[in-house]
């Protein structure tokens, strides 16, 4: 999968920039109710990734990845309620500060296309952009030399070292990367949830990036991005029509580890 | 002199809670390397189906014996019918109990509702034994006496018999242990099982206890992951060590220093594990 990738970014490239320019084009047209659960699922989808970093490209299964999302939420959302900071700020502070607090309320949207169609789609455009950003990064990330030696780690940690590569010194990097794009998700998430709290950082949370990274399938970037997408859509499409959306949402994750053992991007590459 | 000795009490009586959720936990780890995350289910639903026998029977202790066996029961067939298909690989492995978990929460939800329960143990356990001025409840000596027995039953178990040295070797050497013409599928099925009954055991107490809810099962969780971790990895005497020593320091650590209660529990944790990653009795 990653190998398909490496081999034909160009194509990859060509699909990913093609579905932003619809996710952008499209945003006007729809629903309002869809478009803020598109929202939220590129918010989720810049963590899952994140995560993939960790998990399908390095190896490491980090069960506490909400850790460095709830970092992100807490810095913006005391950063904004309590000393007025810029969104760019914000972002940036997340990325960079630690900090934990108890429970924060109100944080207002930031205001930054004035006389914008209305706040839902201005909001959703920001995070758009910062979505195909993340992507971009993500993409470099991987493709690059470093990325390569992360799936050999992956792979072989004693080749690896035997082969004279610094695996703890990449280990680390792969945690702090992967931590800084889960800290953007984070801020972004204070930004659209208005609330931040100590659930933001509990296991069942830590579990669910580590849910839509399998869902979509590992060591993709891309897989975790539609998993993020299918766990959001799923979650709020079957609440419309069962009380027991969580049953089924679980049934599906148990469905897809027995049955989609590489994701649904690994259903979707069988199939060609 | 009075506070250090009913926090000591307090502390390993809610050791007994940890080492029978986390016991179960670290034999599963051991055995089968799964990561087992709907072992807080199993606790969750030892509670529920521990307060639906009661509620049936009116026998405490008939409850606490059915509810653990019917989970062990549920724990074996899960084991059989779902687990076995996603075998050595970690990731799906956490997909699927991940699955499972919330399943069985939702399903609990369902049935029993919202509303917190309390187990009512027999009448003395509202009563304490009185010692040098000390009130000790019955319902945490017999906390601690039942997970001492457990313990002395499955340490003869596993030092004394075939069928623990089996399960030794399962720990030890999963393939050696095949290839020596065990059966380790049966075996896992089997621990899987055990595993299960010490947390449904583990969960009725709990609600006699403190109450069953939605949401305990992944709040107890990471408490047996701890035991898990600082023990050591299919140690059983181990767990025990843990579960005293997270125990104690958990209710000291509450009482002495609440503002970062949950830190004073997860700290020796992060301690074993950048000194001694295999836990305290590990094998590496």
């Amino acid at each position: 999968m990653d190998v398909a990738a490496a081999r034909a970014p160009r194509r990859l490239v060509l699909a990913l920039g093609i579905t932003i320019a619809l996710l952008a084009a499209a945003a006007p047209f729809l629903p309002s109710y869809v478009v803020i659960v598109l929202t939220e699922g590129l918010i989720y989808a810049i963590a899952a990734a994140s995560l993939d970093l960790l998990l399908g490209f390095t190896g490491l299964p980090s069960l506490g990845h909400a850790a460095f999302f709830a970092v992100g939420a807490y810095a913006t959302g005391i950063l904004v309620t309590r000393h007025r900071v810029s969104f760019a700020i914000a972002l940036l502070a997340s990325i960079l500060l630690a900090a934990a607090a108890t429970g924060i309320t109100g944080i207002p949207r930031p205001r930054l296309l004035t006389g914008a169609a209305s706040g839902t789609l201005a909001f959703y455009y920001t995070i758009l952009v910062v979505f195909a950003g993340c992507l971009t990064l993500y993409l470099l990330v991987v493709w690059s030399p470093f990325g390569k030696t992360l799936i050999g780690i992956r792979d072989s940690e004693s080749r690896m070292r035997v082969l004279g590569y610094n695996v703890f010194l990449h280990t680390y990097v792969a945690m702090i990367v992967a931590g800084a794009f889960a800290g953007v998700a984070g801020s972004l998430y204070a930004y659209f949830n208005g609330f931040v709290g100590p659930s933001t950082v509990d296991l069942a949370h830590s579990m669910q990036f580590v849910l839509m990274v399998i869902m979509g399938g590992p060591a993709t970037i891309v897989g975790p991005v539609i998993g993020a997408f299918v766990v959001t859509f799923l979650e709020k499409l079957v609440s419309i029509v069962t009380d027991r959306w969580m049953m089924v949402l679980a049934a599906v994750y148990v469905v897809t580890a027995l049955w989609a053992p590489r994701g649904i991007l690994g259903v979707l590459r069988g199939a060609r | 002199m009075a506070f250090w000795v009913n926090q000591a009490f307090n502390g390993i009586s809610y050791a007994a809670l940890l080492f029978l959720v986390g016991g179960g936990l670290t034999l599963i780890f051991g055995v089968m390397k799964v990561v087992n995350v709907a072992h807080g289910s199993f606790y969750l639903m030892g509670g529920y189906l521990g307060l639906a026998l009661v509620a049936l029977t009116g026998n405490f202790y008939v409850a606490l014996l059915g509810a653990s066996l019917l989970i062990a029961l549920g724990g074996m067939g899960l084991e059989r019918v779902l687990l076995r298909a996603v075998e050595g690989d970690d990731l799906r492995q956490m997909l699927l109990t991940m699955g499972v978990a919330l399943f069985l929460q939702d399903a609990c939800l369902l049935i029993w509702g919202g509303d917190p329960y309390n187990l009512k143990g027999p009448a003395y356990f509202d009563q304490s034994l009185k010692v040098a001025g000390f009130r000790f409840p019955f319902l945490r000596l017999f906390m601690i006496g039942a997970a001492a027995a457990l313990f002395v039953v499955l340490w003869w178990f596993q030092e004394k018999t075939r069928a623990g040295a089996k399960l030794r070797a399962a720990v030890d050497n999963a393939e050696m242990t095949e290839a020596l013409g065990i059966n380790v599928p049966v075996l896992r099925m089997a621990v899987f099982g055990l595993g299960a009954f010490l947390a449904g055991f583990g969960g009725v107490v709990g609600a006699a206890f403190m109450g069953v809810y939605p949401g305990l099962d992944f709040e107890i969780l990471p408490y047996a992951f701890v035991v898990v971790i600082v023990g050591g990895m299919g140690s059983l005497g181990g767990a025990l060590v843990a579960a005293v020593v997270l125990g104690l320091a958990d209710n000291f650590g509450k009482a002495l220093f609440p503002e970062i209660s949950y830190f004073t529990l997860f700290e020796p944790m992060a301690l074993v594990l950048a000194l001694r990653p295999s836990g305290l009795f590990g094998r590496a």
